[in-house]
């Protein structure tokens, strides 16, 4: 099994890299471009039996930082 | 005093640390990251600046989940001392001994150098050396150093005299000037600044001794 976490900043958290991508892309001449939040992808290789109840322990036990950051799994 | 320093790989504040510890006084162990024990009879661990582990995944993240800092949870927990400096501040909030996080500095930027700290509150055994109101130079090193907490938590910790020290002219963007925090204890505290690279004259400033000076009075006599 593989599931991929993605993790983002909560919102309200300020992201200060998400914004100078997003002045850089202003300055590249995108001037659509209202706001930009940038995350993590983490792809994990599993062995069978593995739950998606384990990875969301694998989310709250290291791969986020909840008190900053928000997760979600997607299992494939 | 007996103090122990934790050394991660990639950790590079750690001699800094011993000598600061050992200049008040102490007596200090160094301690590897993979023990799973502190040695017998510490009354205070120090977390040291650096890089724990190439800082991946998150400063701090992958050092909390190392054998040593159960330990180092075990003794906070049991009424121990904590100190933890800069990437050490990061390991203790990864840890959960300390709350909030530290996010990356708001102009993005790494920065080094000597900044100015309001010591919020003299009630503490780390800070027992200084008076409420005092600002001291102590230096700062880093890119992640802007604390981040919900507006309750920031709220409990103003309300519980748990700000050690504030930034006079706050250099990263955290939140409530915050450069330092108390447990609810008052064990342990964790800040960005180095009050141990500030403990010397050869550092060009002896701020940080008193510190390690009221640490040292209050945990012989302990």
């Amino acid at each position: 099994m593989k599931a991929r976490v993605h993790v983002m900043l909560k919102n309200g958290v300020l992201d200060p890299q998400g914004e100078a991508v997003r002045h850089a892309l202003g300055a590249l001449g995108f001037e659509g471009v209202k706001g930009v939040r940038q995350g993590k992808v983490i792809e994990l290789d599993l062995a069978d039996g593995t739950t998606e109840a384990d990875v969301t322990r694998m989310c709250e036990k290291l791969l986020a930082n909840t008190v900053i950051e928000s997760y979600s799994v997607e299992v494939a | 005093m007996r103090a122990a320093v934790v050394v991660f790989p990639g950790s590079n504040c750690d001699r800094d640390l011993a000598v600061a510890f050992r200049q008040a006084g102490a007596d200090v162990t160094m301690v590897w990251h993979k023990d799973d024990a502190l040695p017998e009879g510490i009354d205070i661990v120090g977390i040291p600046g650096g890089f724990s582990y190439g800082d991946y995944l998150r400063c701090g993240a992958i050092a909390a989940q190392s054998p040593i800092c159960k330990s180092v949870s075990a003794h906070a927990e049991r009424g121990g001392y904590v100190l933890g400096i800069c990437n050490g501040f990061q390991v203790l909030t990864e840890t959960g001994l300390l709350p909030g996080a530290l996010l990356r500095n708001a102009g993005l930027k790494y920065i080094c150098k000597t900044v100015g700290l309001k010591v919020e509150t003299s009630q503490s055994d780390f800070t027992a050396g200084y008076n409420a109101g005092d600002v001291i130079n102590i230096p700062i090193a880093h890119h992640d150093g802007n604390y981040f907490a919900d507006a309750e938590t920031i709220a409990q910790l103003q309300g519980e005299d748990r700000i050690a020290f504030t930034y006079t002219d706050n250099p990263n963007g955290a939140l409530a000037d915050v450069a330092g925090i108390l447990s609810p204890n008052r064990r342990v505290l964790g800040m960005m600044p180095h009050p141990e690279r500030a403990a010397d004259v050869g550092h060009g400033g002896t701020d940080g001794t008193a510190l390690f000076r009221a640490l040292a009075g209050a945990l012989t006599t302990a």
